[in-house]
């Protein structure tokens, strides 16, 4: 008897100390166990868990990266080779983190293409929506500079390409693009600086975007393919009736979604790590080399959308500014989507035929971009371009015309 | 999902497309190398191969000489004896003894390291471009080659595969190869012998590829397991969703 007792008044004594000087419980209470979420979401809702996910397996393998990497331009291909050969479990380090790059791009255009699904960039979310296209652009950048790393010759040579846009900006492009560098040409001094970029600004930027983005997500809860706000019907418990706590609910289901998520990251990590040269392309498996133009550069795939557009306007000036202006543009989303309905679901054929059109010209973009910019591509590039900027331009005025359906008071869920 | 599956079919397309871009394409051009890096003994064959026809020139500046002994079953001694450039140690990486200078002076480009070649060019690339040597009396070292054009290296295997002529069209078109000098291995041999080189250049190119595949199984396998069993508690707490 005295031994129970004393067992159970040492776990709660524990709990109680601890709870006294850090609010655990109180923690896990309100922002997991506490925190309802709506029960109807699908396939589309694993993509944020699997997005966090990936960046944290990001950080890791990088951070070991970074125990080997030498960043230099006499020092930086030799040691990521010395890191795929010499290194115990390099290989998969490097392999990890390269198709993290690529499996970071697809969860999150899936992640936000699940937003312009279901309307969840809608009020009262646009300030969820805003900072999820700030972890978006930082994400762009630390892909970007982290691609850079390597020092292979398509590192180089896309380097070249991506930082000579800045120099299309009128009066300060030229100087702009030397400051960036840091020296006349892609060099030794801008590898150290993109390293220190990749490795500590844009991972600082990255992870307090991400706790924001959920600091203004728990604000108002999730959205759901229904586009219902589950607040609005509270039982009597003060609950939302469509509503289950996240942990262990969501907790749990998102656990499946990460084991079939690793399930198609290790398939490519241990028998494709190159995806067909997608992920990693042939051309960075030579140094950098300033006299060796590669016979095409393109970007990595999760860029090639953008570089299409880049590459289907005639004028270089204008061209960059539109490749600006096709990213930029998502931020007015919230804005430009006058329609009272939510979800495609309750949405008329307008908008319907507008999202497949921007679906189809996203994707085809995004093909074209890995394409050379010949003949009938830059033609298709051009369309493609067009109806890229369509659906954002004209939604002002196609969402107000819009058919839509009755949305129904409550959650669709069939258990 | 339906999109999901286009956007999977679009990456996976993609390759496929860009390869089509680039026009029409000469039989030697669908040259596959063929080579197994399951088959140690190729790889072997392989490593002796680089050693005697290609070290001299070319160095492998990231493969030590006991890495390839320990992947492909080669005793320190055997090492030393029949791999080992001369003053070279078990640890040491394979670099040529040319002096880049020299060669430089010589061919007017230092020879290229191989260690990614396979990678950067492909397996198929190096197969072909060892397979395309032809006579050609304009070129300096007396032979071209149709997957390198005016490359600066001769054709250091035409002992075993003798000289090639290639046939031209009047465009100026390759059409087919027809005997030349003969060597001293047959077409099939010669083959065989070029495969179990790009062989050991793909195993150069990427050591990790042995035991990758391998290694893969298994943590595949443990996540099937994983995600079942995740599977199958989530469904047991979902019971009470209404």
């Amino acid at each position: 008897m005295a031994n129970v007792t004393t067992t159970a008044a040492g776990k709660g004594g524990f709990r109680v100390w601890l709870n006294k000087r850090l609010p655990v419980d109180e923690f896990m209470q309100s922002q997991l166990v506490g925190y309802y979420a709506p029960k109807n979401f699908n396939v589309w809702y694993f993509f944020g868990s699997l997005a966090l996910l990936v960046f944290v397996m990001q950080i890791f393998t990088g951070i070991f990266l970074t125990m080997h990497f030498k960043p230099g331009e006499l020092t930086a291909f030799d040691s990521v080779e010395y890191i795929m050969r010499e290194v115990e479990w390099g290989w998969l380090i490097r392999y990890m983190h390269s198709t993290g790059a690529s499996m970071f791009f697809i969860v999150v255009y899936l992640h936000m293409y699940r937003a312009l699904l279901y309307g969840s960039y809608k009020a009262p979310r646009e300030l969820l929506w805003l900072v999820g296209m700030c972890i978006y652009l930082a994400l762009m950048a630390e892909a970007f500079f982290g691609y850079v790393l390597p020092w292979g010759n398509m590192s180089y040579w896309g380097a070249q390409v991506i930082v000579n846009l800045f120099g299309t900006i009128p009066a300060i492009g030229p100087g702009l693009v030397e400051w960036i560098r840091g020296d006349y040409g892609i060099a030794d001094a801008t590898l150290g600086r993109f390293f220190a970029l990749h490795v500590i600004a844009l991972p600082f930027a990255l992870a307090l975007l991400i706790v924001l983005h959920l600091v203004a997500l728990r604000q108002n809860g999730s959205n759901n393919p229904d586009g219902i706000e589950i607040k609005a019907n509270l039982g009597a418990d003060g609950k939302p009736i469509d509503g289950i706590p996240f942990h262990p609910y969501y907790t749990l289901k998102d656990l499946v979604g990460v084991g079939l998520f690793l399930i198609a990251f290790a398939i490519i990590v241990f028998f494709v790590p190159t995806f067909g040269g997608l992920f990693i392309e042939a051309p960075n498996f030579e140094p950098a080399n300033a006299l060796s133009t590669p016979a095409h550069i393109a970007p990595v795939w999760y860029f090639t959308p953008f570089y299409a557009i880049l590459r289907a306007v005639p004028d270089q000036q204008l061209g960059a500014l539109l490749m600006g202006l096709s990213v930029v543009v998502f931020l007015f989303l919230p804005w430009l989507d006058r329609s009272p309905v939510k979800s495609t679901r309750y949405r008329g054929w307008i908008w319907k035929l507008a999202l497949s059109v921007f679906t189809i010209s996203f994707l085809a973009l995004m093909v074209l971009g890995l394409l050379p910019a010949e003949g009938t591509y830059v033609t298709l590039a051009r369309i493609f371009t067009a109806l890229y900027f369509g659906f954002f331009l004209l939604m002002p005025f196609y969402t107000r015309i819009d058919p839509v359906k009755p949305v129904p008071v409550r959650v669709t869920y069939h258990a | 999902m339906r999109k999901l599956a286009i956007l999977v079919a679009a990456l996976a397309f993609a390759p496929a497309a860009f390869a089509a871009g680039g026009g029409g394409t000469a039989s030697w051009q669908q040259w596959h190398a063929g080579n197994q890096l399951g088959d140690r003994a190729s790889l072997q064959r392989g490593a002796r191969n680089f050693m005697n026809y290609c070290a001299g020139c070319h160095s492998l500046k990231y493969v030590r000489y006991q890495r390839v002994g320990t992947d492909l079953g080669i005793s320190d001694e055997v090492l030393k004896e029949n791999l080992l450039l001369p003053g070279a140690k078990v640890t040491d990486y394979v670099l040529t003894s040319m002096p880049g200078a020299l060669a430089n002076e010589w061919f007017g480009i230092v020879p290229p390291d191989l260690s990614l070649i396979t990678r950067s060019k492909g397996s198929d690339y190096v197969f072909q471009f060892l397979k395309t040597f032809y006579a050609d009396p304009n070129a300096a070292t007396g032979t071209n080659n149709l997957a390198l054009a005016g490359t600066a290296m001769p054709h250091v295997l035409s002992d075993l595969q003798g000289v090639q002529r290639a046939v031209f069209d009047e465009h100026g078109a390759f059409v087919t190869f027809e005997a030349g000098v003969p060597g001293q291995l047959s077409a099939a041999e010669y083959d065989a012998f070029v495969r179990d080189t790009v062989n050991f250049l793909e195993y150069a190119g990427e050591p990790a590829k042995l035991q990758r595949a391998t290694v893969g199984v298994w943590v595949v396998l443990f996540l099937l397991l994983f995600t079942a069993i995740a599977w199958l508690l989530k469904q047991e707490y979902w019971k009470d969703v209404q």
